[in-house]
């Protein structure tokens, strides 16, 4: 293997891994920013959403397009009910109340998925299309690790623009700077966050389905990587969707490239290099300085 | 000219472009009762900030007794013998009056360091927090919670903790602020009845409390000193009437 | 009207010099487990267990019950006091039981000033992460060195008989029992002399009003890395004992699931009560024990619906529900 092919290949599975983590952790991100909630069962909701596509799929044979398609309303649907419900009862909560009520979903959310479910691994069938190799020229890769990656840029770009063009945007933008100054100038920072509460679960369900393929699928999955979504987020910044992308890359890249030639241990190096990058920057690299 | 208690040289604060305290040149002699007026967004709080050291000035120099302590923390001022009171409570919510005052005493004292001798066996400490809650006329309160008390008599505790620390230098940032004008007599016979050798600055909007306590005003309009002196020549300026008229005409 | 009498003796002054008076119902949960002794022989080792679990809940007590601290990584500390104390027995040939004790409260207490001292500029998710990264970053040294430290499957120890007389024998918990549940005693004498101080009384008003105190003159940086240091030798010291009265020690020490156990356990029982810990622990793992094991996934559901209704309703755990029993049935006190 010639150096270069070697570090292309390591780069596009990395992004890859780190795309998956994109996508599952924006949603976590935004919420965090905007209201502060510490909400540890997001992974819980990328899970639940993993099932929907990935068993609408195998069981009631939807494409997978739709099975997305299913996976992100079904998600964002429940996710509302959820907030609504409960985690609105808690935005004025202590901090460890909210870390409390969120392991407390999560456990719940795992052994509801284990007994209606079982506790196997799930396996996303893809559809032909995106099975294979793909030649880029200068490297053949696995065609579905190119399509997440060029499917999490799309995400980020749409998203981005989301923030910066729209007028929705801007509110959250300005909520999540201030959002006492955002209330007094009439923003309802709760209906935003209703809203991107359930875009967020809706992504987390997308990159659940998606990443099954990288991560694996099984109820165990809500908390297995809910360090790595938090590591993503607070290494990122709060509310910060280019800090995010960014961090989800790094994660992303550093750990597939530490599976490959530390075996053992690379986990240590991630651990290292997020107390260093939060000691130096506490808000995370792309968040506001307090 | 003595050394004054406190002194500020050219005190100035800038948040990006906005320039919140200018070149501000400050004394308070011991003893002073000082009124901090000016209109809202002046930058009166932003001033006690920087006194207290919660702010760090961008320029310029503030000085204890003719000694320098604008590199000083605010724990470090308060040891120096600087105290101030907050503009909205900041109570120990759950805590008892006596528990209240107790902190900022045993901390003075020294006795906050020791880990093994029970609280309760400060009886020093226990003491004076009572005395002060007496000089205050709270001792009836002592026990109860800062949930359970008017507001009027929560921000006589305020004050009660400052004076705990036995500070040199008193700021009182708007000790009225959200008093019923029902309960508004306590704070202005506690202001009344402060020790004599202290040096006291109110900021206060109350022009009642005002021209009843102060010797000496001090005018802030943004971010700098528009005009000094006493009652009588601030009350007949002109440009001082016109800064707080103009002030009522935009509203 | 102010009497003449002297201050001291007004009703509060009276309360607050009274407050750390032993209570009349406060040898009670030592006599339960001096009782259990006698009454429950053949459970001895699954007692050992609960004290152990005590006295970790204890120490997390100091540090977020008390000083505010939300820490999901107090685990560095017991496994930092269970391999102190190992490595020391395995590599020292030192295995006397309570020096090995003193040596892992040390060790505990220096890494728990160091990080505190560092982490503890931070606040919020920061925070969090700090705190569990370090808890898993040392779970992965111990990974790393793992021909020293046994790794997961971890070492077995040999320690000393106890005040050279009193052996750990694994199959006859007896020792082990009254060793921990001493141990246990002589801490929690320590550390509700801390809460009782001054100091702790400090510690109380940081954690009610943070903004306050630098401005009645604490340095609450330093004020805070003591109690954390202090709170992860006490961490240290269960860790070491776990060591000593299992014979064994792995890196599931300093792991995830111990710290957030650890937590549920003092959350459950009710933080900034002391006595916390010990109904958290005794209820919590007396539940996971007979539950756990049998029907997991339903422990799990049920765990989970304890945590939100716990979240929502009885956040100061049941010494909290309690207390606000107590103060309905005798009315609502001055």
């Amino acid at each position: 293997m010639i150096f270069g092919i070697d570090v292309a290949s390591i780069l596009l599975g990395g992004f890859a891994a780190g795309m998956v983590l994109f996508i599952v952790s924006v949603g976590l991100s935004v919420t965090m920013g905007l209201m502060g909630f510490v909400n540890l069962a997001h992974g819980g909701f990328a899970m639940i959403g993993g099932y929907v596509i990935v068993l609408s799929m195998n069981r009631w044979g939807v494409g997978f397009v739709p099975a997305l398609a299913l996976g992100f309303v079904a998600t964002a649907a429940f996710s509302v009910v959820m907030e609504r419900l409960l985690y609105s009862r808690l935005y004025r909560a202590v901090e460890l109340d909210q870390v409390l009520f969120t392991i407390g979903l999560v456990f719940f959310m795992i052994a509801s998925v284990t007994l209606l479910v079982g506790p196997e691994n799930q396996q996303l069938q893809l559809p032909d299309m995106l099975r294979g190799q793909l030649d880029l020229g200068f490297i053949t890769y696995r065609t579905y690790s190119i399509v997440i990656i060029v499917i999490g840029v799309v995400f980020m770009v749409g998203i981005w623009l989301g923030f910066e063009r729209t007028r929705m945007g801007a509110q959250i933008r300005a909520a999540v700077d201030n959002r006492r100054m955002a209330e007094s100038l009439g923003i309802n920072v709760n209906r935003l966050f209703t809203f991107t509460f359930a875009f967020g679960s809706g992504m987390a369900a997308l990159g659940g389905g998606l990443g099954a393929e990288f991560l694996g699928l099984d109820p165990q999955y809500a908390l297995k990587y809910l360090v790595y979504f938090l590591i993503v987020v607070a290494v990122g910044g709060l509310g910060r969707v280019t800090g995010v992308f960014y961090a989800a890359l790094i994660i992303g890249v550093l750990d597939f490239v530490l599976k490959q030639y530390v075996p053992r241990g690379g986990t240590l190096y991630i651990y290292a290099l997020t107390i260093l990058l939060l000691l130096l920057r506490p808000q995370g690299l792309f968040g506001k300085p307090a | 000219m003595a050394t004054p208690l406190l002194e500020t040289r050219a005190l100035s604060r800038n948040f990006g472009a906005l320039a919140a305290a200018r070149e501000i040149a400050f004394t308070l002699e011991a003893g002073a009762r000082r009124a901090l007026i000016g209109p809202n967004g002046a930058g009166k709080t932003t001033f006690i900030n920087l006194l207290t050291g919660v702010l760090r000035p961008s320029f310029g120099s503030v000085l204890l007794k003719g000694r320098d302590i604008t590199r000083f923390s605010q724990a470090e001022r308060v040891k120096l013998g600087i105290a101030r009171t907050f503009q909205i409570n900041r109570l120990f919510r759950g805590l008892s009056v006596l528990e209240n005052v107790y902190m900022a005493v045993s901390e003075r004292v020294g006795a906050a360091r020791s880990m093994f001798l029970p609280a309760g066996r400060r009886t020093d400490v226990i003491e004076e927090s009572m005395h002060l809650l007496e000089a205050l006329k709270l001792e009836n309160d002592a026990r109860h919670r800062i949930s359970e008390l008017p507001y009027g008599r929560q921000r006589l505790v305020e004050i009660a903790i400052a004076l705990g620390l036995k500070p040199e230098v008193l700021l009182l940032d708007e000790p009225a602020a959200g008093v019923p004008s029902a309960e508004s007599h306590i704070i202005l016979d506690a202001v009344a009845a402060l020790p004599a050798e202290i040096g006291v600055l109110i900021i206060e909007h109350d022009m009642d409390l005002v021209f009843r306590f102060a010797q000496r005003i001090t005018v802030l309009v943004s971010g700098a000193v528009f005009a000094e002196g006493t009652p009588k020549e601030i009350a007949a300026n002109p440009d001082v009437r016109a800064v707080y008229l103009g002030q009522a005409t935009r509203e | 009207m102010s009497a003449p009498a002297s201050p001291l003796t007004h009703p509060a002054a009276l309360a607050l010099a009274r407050r750390h008076r032993v209570r009349i119902w406060e040898p009670l949960p030592w006599l339960v487990a001096i009782a259990a002794y006698f009454v429950f022989p053949s459970y001895l080792t699954f007692g050992t267990e609960i004290l152990v679990m005590v006295l970790f809940a204890l120490s997390l007590d100091l540090a977020l019950g008390y000083a505010g601290i939300i820490t999901l990584g107090h685990a560095a500390f017991f496994g930092a006091g269970a391999y102190a104390a190992g490595m020391l027995s395995l590599y020292a040939g030192w295995n006397e039981p309570i020096s090995l004790l003193l040596a892992a409260a040390l060790v505990a207490g220096i890494l728990g000033l160091l990080s505190g001292w560092v982490l503890l500029r931070t606040h919020g998710l920061t925070l969090l992460m700090l705190t569990l990264s370090f808890a898993a970053l040392l779970e992965e040294l111990c990974n790393q060195f793992i021909e020293y430290t046994g790794g997961f499957d971890g070492k077995n120890l040999d320690i000393a008989p106890v005040l050279g007389a009193f052996e750990f024998n694994p199959l006859y918990s007896n020792t082990q029992y009254l060793y921990a549940l001493a141990v246990l005693f002589v801490m929690f004498v320590l550390v509700r002399s801390i809460v009782y101080s001054p100091f702790g009384h400090s510690l109380t008003g940081i954690r009610e009003n943070i903004l306050r105190m630098p401005a009645v003159g604490t340095p609450v940086q330093w004020r805070l890395a003591m109690a954390y240091s202090i709170s992860a030798a006490v961490a240290g010291v269960a860790g070491a004992l776990s060591a000593q009265t299992t014979l064994f020690v792995n890196q599931t020490f300093f792991n995830l699931e111990k710290s957030a156990t650890v937590i549920i356990i003092l959350i459950l029982g009710g933080y900034g009560r002391l006595y916390g810990a010990f109904i958290g622990a005794i209820a919590y793992m007396a539940l996971a024990h007979f539950l756990s094991k049998a029907y997991p996934t339903a422990w799990q559901l049920g765990l989970g619906l304890l945590l939100i209704v716990i979240a929502l309703f009885a956040r100061n755990g049941i010494l909290g529900i309690g207390a606000r029993m107590l103060r309905r049935l005798g009315g609502r006190a001055a």
